[in-house]
Parts: structure tokens; C-alpha cells; sequence
């Protein structure tokens, strides 16, 4: 997201889809309801990734793991011990957070494509290790949850959505932004200015993940069920996918990353253009040719057409690994 | 003799900043014409230009052919040998690896070729499995240069090459290229901040001012004209 | 210069620890020989270990191919290999024999990664940088495993080996013919890439782009051109550590076969040093025979916790020594 003061276009487009989502389901079947709550979950999830990878330049594809420590909280607490389960929410909040500082403390030592495949096999690690301790996590047959009406998920999905928003909204625009933002464009220039690197990076961290997590659980809420399959490569990839096709270090970016990741699929399916064994073939073509056609996703489109005025900052918008070969 | 590298109003840009503008120049074959100017000038972009290593427009032509469009493998591949600023040396490979790079895009056997460069630089053949990077600078200048004499060119484009050397190396080095000149009858186009040297081997020089050519003309009348000399060759 | 650094300044692997880890290598294949004539238990799961480090090789060296090339981490490199094995696995059930399978696997992986590189990758090269073409290889993956999916069925098939199943016997220890081979066949393709690398003219051009792609295009070298052969190479490597991966027992031909391997391989890269082609073939072997012996002689750690070690290896090498065993240290620039 561009740090100057909102402009008068800014808040209108806000509003004006703010208050699409809003009335959307009442004009939706109770499935498509469910549909709406989980791009709200990718949109958490892509948010949470644009804090650590957008604004601070630490990579981490491991984000699924993160919404899988939140979702099985959820899980946990609500099937073995029967909480209500919008109490879990903040506690699936602070065991993210604290799970992100964990893994960030040793993330300040890796660099680049260390950080990324080290992230990389956490993500595929976590489903093992949560199918390796049923007793606990119910192992691979999963442990399910209290079921809610499509309007519910939809409206709680996108209440916590909001909310979220205007907490990352809010981060980047103060200090912790600007330090979050010269931690990403020279790591080396943010020391020397005082920006204490390691308490930054690491609670760069742990917010994100502490979003990851709350959007796990309600991940799992969504889909009534928590099982380790859900949580493998494949998620952690996507998140990535919609964080970079939507545009990184653009909150409007986010909304697209997430409608596409989540929309295209199965607008695919339901147009007819392609059967469920066809589909991953024409998104991953899709994929490339978005990184092929609209390198910095498409934020760039985005803000081409609300006329957000300035140039496209080299600097603030190229997230990492800009430097030529 | 005729003329084997005709440019002809040549601009180039990095990003917003006008590197070059309308550059005009010629080098027969067989001759050595300097490039001279300050910091800045635009004496490495000309040669960037010619061996199409930056964006450029204008007419470059090479024994008649066009390369104004063209990139720089295809230069080496009609005979332009690029030493650049900074030599352009493999340092993760060996010297012998880098000679035989130079050769990358001549055909048939490089015994001969070996033979030839052994005879400029005798002390090649002992270190022909050092790791490149771990020469001296004068030695990775020569061996850039050697990597040169095993392309065949016709045209060598020599950025800065005494730059940080020694004197008594940067001589070593001038008397090998004016020997290349003699015996291969290799045209060269050299740049250089050290003009003393460089009008002592050149035939003519072009003396560059913020992209433009300010003056040119054979050696010795440039360095016979006081004014020139002092604002621009710096002696 | 002294006459060590004069040594070192001739051989090209200079272990940036110096001597430490050489001697650490020596010391656990002492541990191995000796653990394997005390043990024929022992003795099996290092050589089965071997066999697996093998798979892990190839997809490993694969993997820094690309790297060194283009610092991109290819991530469809392991659904790929699952690719071109699936292209052997039809080869055969139309009645070509094993290796005419097999040869025109490597064949047809190569044109394959080759035209890849030209038409998804080079594009996005050409306007993105490092994350961009990464998440393009991402697409790639998700795309490559669903055409498998979508083209054979998500079953799981069965690979023949080219081998029928024997056993050697050597002092009381069995040693499957199947694990042999797939030693001696990882070790001919790197090798004989290595020979190529080496002693070509093309290896030589390859590496010159690899390195220092603006001073190659001086000489002539046609970047572009290298590139795409490096992806057809690596396309190769893949499909030979597919191929054996398919036939060895615990592994299944399905559309993820390769998931789980294509993080060992990147576990090995990694503690390799990612610019190493040596580093990655040790610290595939390594894994391994670590992964192996771990698993026969620590009973809690279950087949499902093998990963997770891999990774916690990866994660300790990286911590101590973040570029690698064999990798420069990279001065980071200010």
C-alpha cells in the first residue's frame, strides 16, 4: 500500500467495496456464501504474507504452516475441550504470534532463497508432524467442527477481514512501517540508521503469522473440518501465488490475489472451461503468463486505472531479488 | 587501406541520461585510433555502442555490414573483440579456460592459436590451470588481451587497459597491442585517460566532450596543440 | 603467494571451512565402513541409503543447475522428473523395451525442459526478476501436476525396473540389485555431466554464461541459447532420478511422487551450497544415508517425521554455515 495521505479516490474506492462485500451475499446461495467467506480467509492469509514478504523483504512460503497452527488451536480447543469457537480466535491469534517469533528468530540468520526453501520445507514439515501425533490432532482423520450457516462464515470471515485490514493499515502507515520499509530496501542502511533489525524482523514475524493463524481458523470453520492434508504444499503456494499475482506490498493487490486464487478455479469449473482434472493445468498457465505479462502483478493494472497518480516507485513497489544478474 | 568501422550519428541512453549524442567516427583497417576525454565522457558507451553491449541508434557499420541492430555475441561473431572496462576475465575459471572462451567463436583447430599467444605472453603456459581470478591485475589485463588475439579479430575494442596498473606494466601492455597491430593487422580502437601513451601508439584520436566528439585528428597535431593538450589531455 | 593458497588457487573446490569439513566427510565414512562390518543391518541401510542418496542426487544437481545459471530455485523441477516418468511408464506399456524407454526419456525430457525454458520461462525472464520467475516455475509446478493428473489418471501406476529383483550376498549381507544399479546410474549421469561441463566446448560456454553471462556474450557465447540448454540438462538429470525413483519399492509412481524428494534434493543442495554441483551429490549421499539410518535405529522417528529431519538438518546446516559446506561466503554488499 502506498504511504501518503489517503487520497479522496482512495477512500471512495474503499468504501464503494466495502460496501459491495457487505450486500454481496444477501444476493448469494448459502454455498456461495462459504465461497465469499474463504477468498475473506485467502485475503487474511495474502495480508499476512505481504507484512513478512511485501513490506519487509523476508521471504516465507510457509505461510500454510502458520494457518495450520491456528486452525488446529481452533480445532483442538473447540473439538477435545468445547470452547465456542469465536473464543478461539484470539488465542489462535496469540499461539501465531508466538509461533512467528519462533520461527523468525532464526529466519534473521537466513537470507533470501535460504529463508524461502527453509520456509518452504516448513510448510510440507507441519502436515507430517500434525498426521504423526493423532492423538492430539486427530492425525489424518481429522477433527471436525461445529458447522454454521453460509451467512455467518461470510459475514465473521469478513468481519475479522476488516478488521485486520485496518490493523495493517494502520501498522504500515506509523513508525513500524517506515522501519518495516527500510528494513526491506537495504537491511544494511536500516541498522546503520538505528532501526533495531532484529526486533523488526521478528515481529514482522509474528504479526504475520498471528494473521496466518487467525485465518486458519476460520479456515477450518469454513470447511468444518480440520485435516493435515489441507494444510500442505499446495496452500502455502497458493497464498504465494495470490500475493504476488495481486501485487505485492499493494493492499488492493491483496483483494485481487485472493479473488483470483480462490474465484478462478472455480469459475473455471463452472464456466465449462475446464473439468476438475484440467483446471490446475489452465491456473498455472494463467500464472505464468500473469508473471510473464504483469511482472508486478496487478497492482500495476490497479493503479493505472484508479489514477493513483504517482509513478510506479522502483523502489517501494519491487519487493526483492530486483538486483540485476 | 579502407574503412572498417564507420559510425555515424550515434546516440545512446541509460535510462533518462543522454550518454552519447550524434557520435561520429571512423577506423580504418589496420589502424589504431584513440578515444580520449574526461570522466564521463562517453569513451566506454562508444565502444558499449559498437559492440552493441547498451541500446544505441544510429549507423555502425563493420567492412560494410550493419550492426546497429545486433547484439554482442553477433559482434564477436563478425569480428569485434570487447576488452572492457574491468577486462571482462572468468575468475572462476582458468587461464587456459579463458583463452579457449576467446576462441569461443572461431572454427577448427586452436593448436596454432596457442602457439601464437603463447609467443606474446610466454608465461601463460605455466598457469594454465590457475583459477583466473587469482592472477595479479596486470596479469588478468594481459590475459584478457590474450583472450583478444584468440578471437582473430579484426576490430579490437580496448577499454581503459592501463587502468591501476603500473607503468612499467601499462608499457609491457602498449608495446604488446602495437606488436598486435603490426603482425595480426588488427585494427584497434583504444580508450584511455592516460593519453600520453595512448597518442604515442594511435595514429588519430577523437577527443570526447559530454557525448559529443569535440575534436579529432592524427596524434601528433593534437598533441602539438597546446590548448587541446591541456584542457583535455590533461599534459 | 604461499605454495597452499598457490594449491588451493589451482584446484577449483576450495572448501571455504578449510579443512574442518573434508575431515568430517573422512570421519563419517570412516563411521559408515566400520558400522557396516560390524553390522549387516547396518551395512543394508547405508547401502540402501546410498541408492536413495542417489535419487536425491540427480533431482540435487538438477536444482543447482538452474541455480547457478539463473539464482532461480526451480520449483517444478521435481514434477517434471514425475513427468517425464510418466512419459517412460507409457513408453513401456506400449511395449518399448526398458532402456529404449528409457533413453527416450532422457530424450524427450531434454527437448522438453529445452522448449520450456524458451517458452514459459524466457518471458517472464525477460520483464520480472528472481521472485516473479519463481512464482512462474510455481505455476509451472501446479501446472505440470495437474496435466499428469489430468492425462494418465491420479492412480497410482506401476513402474517396472529395467533389473530383475536379485540379491547379492556379500559376508552375510544382502544388497538388492535395484539398489546397486540406481548407485551406479546416479553416479554415470553426473558424472557424465561433469565430463560434459568440463571438457566441451559447449559445457565450457555454459559455465562462462553461468557465471558471468555479460562477459560471455562478449566472446560470442549466446546466453539465451545456454540457458535453455541448461533447463533441457536439468530436465535430464530429473527424469533419470524419476525413473529410478519410480522403480525403487518404497516409492510410488503418482502425480506428487516426486514432492517428498524434491525437498531432500533441496536439502542437499542446500547443505551443498547451493552453487555447488559437488556439495549437492555429498549432501544428497549424506541425507541419504542419514534419513536411513535414523529411521532403522530411532525407533520414535516414524516414516512421516523423516521429512521434518531433513528439514531440521537443512535448518542446522544453514544456522552454522549459511552458505552451505561447500558454498562462498557471500559478502553481503553494503
Amino acid at each position: 500500500m502506498r504511504l501518503r495521505a489517503p487520497t479522496v479516490a482512495g477512500i471512495a474506492a474503499t468504501v464503494v467495496v466495502a460496501a459491495i462485500i457487505a450486500l454481496l451475499p444477501f444476493g448469494l446461495s448459502d454455498y456461495h456464501r462459504s465461497t465469499g467467506a474463504t477468498v475473506a480467509v485467502f485475503f487474511i492469509a495474502i495480508l499476512a504474507l505481504n507484512i513478512v514478504t511485501g513490506y519487509t523483504g523476508q521471504i516465507s512460503i510457509g505461510h500454510g504452516a502458520f494457518m495450520a497452527v491456528g486452525a488446529y488451536s481452533t480445532a483442538i480447543l473447540t473439538h477435545n475441550h468445547g470452547w465456542n469457537d469465536l473464543a478461539t480466535l484470539p488465542v489462535s491469534a496469540l499461539i501465531g504470534f508466538v509461533a512467528g517469533v519462533i520461527v523468525g528468530l532464526p529466519a534473521l540468520r537466513l537470507h533470501g532463497v535460504y529463508l524461502a526453501l527453509t520456509t518452504f520445507a516448513v510448510a510440507l514439515a507441519v502436515p507430517q508432524i500434525v498426521s504423526n501425533y493423532p492423538n492430539f490432532t486427530g492425525g489424518v482423520v481429522g477433527l471436525s467442527l461445529p458447522s454454521h450457516t453460509g451467512m455467518w462464515l461470510y459475514e465473521v470471515s469478513w468481519a475479522v477481514a476488516g478488521i485486520m485490514f485496518v490493523v495493517a493499515w494502520l501498522l504500515l502507515r506509523g513508525r513500524t512501517g517506515r522501519a518495516f520499509r527500510a528494513v526491506r530496501d537495504s537491511e544494511v542502511a536500516a541498522a546503520s540508521s538505528g532501526v533495531s533489525l532484529a526486533v523488526y524482523k521478528t515481529v514482522a514475524f509474528g504479526i504475520s503469522a498471528a494473521m496466518a493463524a487467525l485465518a486458519g481458523s476460520l479456515y477450518v470453520l469454513v470447511n468444518n473440518y480440520a485435516s493435515p492434508t489441507i494444510f500442505g504444499l499446495t496452500l502455502s503456494l497458493y497464498i504465494l501465488i495470490g500475493a504476488v499475482v495481486g501485487g505485492l506490498g499493494s493492499l488492493w493487490g491483496v483483494l485481487v490475489g485472493a479473488a483470483f486464487v480462490e474465484l478462478l478455479p472455480l469459475g473455471l469449473t463452472s464456466a465449462g472451461l475446464g473439468s476438475s482434472q484440467s483446471v490446475p493445468v489452465i491456473f498455472g498457465a494463467v500464472v505464468i503468463g500473469v508473471m510473464a505479462l504483469l511482472p508486478l502483478g496487478a497492482a500495476t493494472l490497479l493503479r493505472a486505472a484508479l489514477h493513483f497518480g504517482s509513478q510506479i516507485g522502483q523502489h517501494s513497489d519491487q519487493p526483492l531479488g530486483t538486483e540485476g544478474r | 587501406m579502407g574503412v572498417l568501422l564507420a559510425l555515424s550519428d550515434v546516440d545512446a541512453r541509460y535510462g533518462q541520461v543522454q550518454a552519447l549524442r550524434g557520435i561520429t567516427l571512423a577506423v580504418d583497417e589496420g589502424e589504431i585510433v584513440a578515444i580520449l576525454g574526461a570522466n564521463g565522457a562517453g569513451k566506454t558507451t562508444t565502444l558499449r555502442a559498437i559492440s552493441g553491449t547498451v541500446r544505441r541508434t544510429g549507423k555502425i557499420e563493420l567492412a560494410g555490414r550493419s550492426l546497429a541492430r545486433t547484439g554482442p555475441e553477433v559482434a564477436a561473431r563478425r569480428g569485434v573483440a570487447h576488452v572492457p572496462e574491468g577486462r571482462g576475465t572468468f575468475s572462476e575459471l582458468t587461464v587456459w579456460e579463458n583463452l579457449r572462451l576467446g576462441a569461443h567463436v572461431r572454427r577448427g583447430s586452436l593448436k596454432d592459436d596457442f602457439a601464437r599467444v603463447s609467443a606474446y605472453f610466454p608465461w601463460l603456459e605455466e598457469r594454465r590451470t590457475q583459477q583466473a581470478g587469482t592472477l595479479s591485475g596486470g596479469e588478468q589485463q594481459m590475459l584478457a588481451l590474450a583472450r583478444a588475439v584468440m578471437q582473430r579479430p579484426r576490430l579490437l575494442l580496448l577499454d581503459e587497459p592501463s587502468l591501476g596498473l603500473a607503468p612499467l606494466v601499462v608499457a609491457e601492455i602498449f608495446r604488446i597491442v602495437r606488436e598486435l597491430n603490426e603482425r595480426e593487422g588488427a585494427a584497434v580502437l583504444l580508450v584511455e585517460q592516460n593519453a600520453r601513451t595512448s597518442l604515442a601508439i594511435a595514429a588519430r584520436a577523437y577527443v570526447l566532450e559530454v557525448g559529443q566528439v569535440a575534436f579529432s585528428g592524427p596524434s601528433d597535431e593534437l598533441a602539438a596543440h597546446d590548448n587541446i593538450r591541456r584542457s583535455y589531455l590533461g599534459y | 603467494m604461499t605454495a597452499l593458497t598457490a594449491f588451493q588457487a589451482r584446484t577449483r573446490i576450495r572448501p571455504t571451512t578449510g579443512w574442518i569439513v573434508p575431515l568430517l566427510l573422512v570421519a563419517i565414512c570412516v563411521f559408515l565402513v566400520v558400522g557396516s562390518v560390524q553390522s549387516s543391518l547396518f551395512a543394508q541401510q547405508t547401502v540402501s541409503g546410498l541408492a536413495n542418496g542417489g535419487i536425491y542426487a540427480s533431482l540435487a544437481v538438477a536444482l543447482v543447475l538452474i541455480y547457478r545459471a539463473t539464482e532461480v530455485i526451480n520449483f517444478a523441477q521435481g514434477a517434471l522428473a514425475t513427468f517425464a516418468t510418466y512419459i517412460a511408464w507409457q513408453l513401456l506399456s506400449w511395449g518399448f523395451s526398458y532402456w529404449e524407454a528409457f533413453f527416450a526419456t532422457l530424450a524427450i525430457a531434454f527437448a522438453g525442459g529445452f522448449v520450456i525454458e524458451l517458452v514459459a520461462i524466457r518471458p517472464v525472464e525477460r520483464r520480472g526478476n528472481q521472485l516473479t520467475v519463481v512464482i512462474a516455475a510455481v505455476g509451472l509446478l501446479i501446472l505440470v501436476e495437474g496435466a499428469i493428473g489430468w492425462i494418465w489418471g491420479n492412480q497410482v501406476k506401476f513402474m517396472p525396473s529395467a533389473f530383475a529383483p536379485h540379491i547379492y550376498r556379500v559376508g552375510g549381507v544382502a544388497f538388492s540389485r535395484q539398489d546397486l544399479s540406481t548407485i551406479a546410474i546416479s553416479i554415470a549421469s553426473v558424472g557424465l555431466l561433469w565430463l560434459f561441463f568440463r571438457f566441451t566446448k559447449v559445457g565450457l560456454a555454459m559455465r562462462a554464461a553461468a557465471v558471468r553471462p555479460a562477459a560471455a556474450r562478449l566472446v560470442g557465447v549466446r546466453v539465451s541459447w545456454m540457458l535453455s540448454l541448461g533447463w533441457g540438462l536439468a530436465a535430464v538429470l530429473g527424469a533419470v532420478s524419476g525413473m529410478m525413483a519410480a522403480a525403487s519399492p518404497s516409492v510410488l509412481l503418482q502425480p506428487s511422487m516426486m514432492d517428498g524428494i524434491l525437498i531432500y534434493a533441496f536439502a542437499a543442495a542446500v547443505v551443498g551450497g547451493l552453487e555447488s554441483a559437488a556439495g549437492a551429490v555429498i549432501g544428497a549421499l549424506l541425507i541419504g544415508v542419514g534419513l536411513n539410518l535414523v529411521s532403522a535405529y530411532i525407533s520414535w522417528v516414524t516414516p512421516q517425521l523423516l521429512l521434518p529431519a531433513a528439514f531440521v538438518v537443512m535448518l542446522a546446516v544453514l544456522l552454522v554455515k549459511p552458505s552451505g559446506l561447500f558454498g562462498r561466503t557471500r559478502v553481503r554488499k553494503v
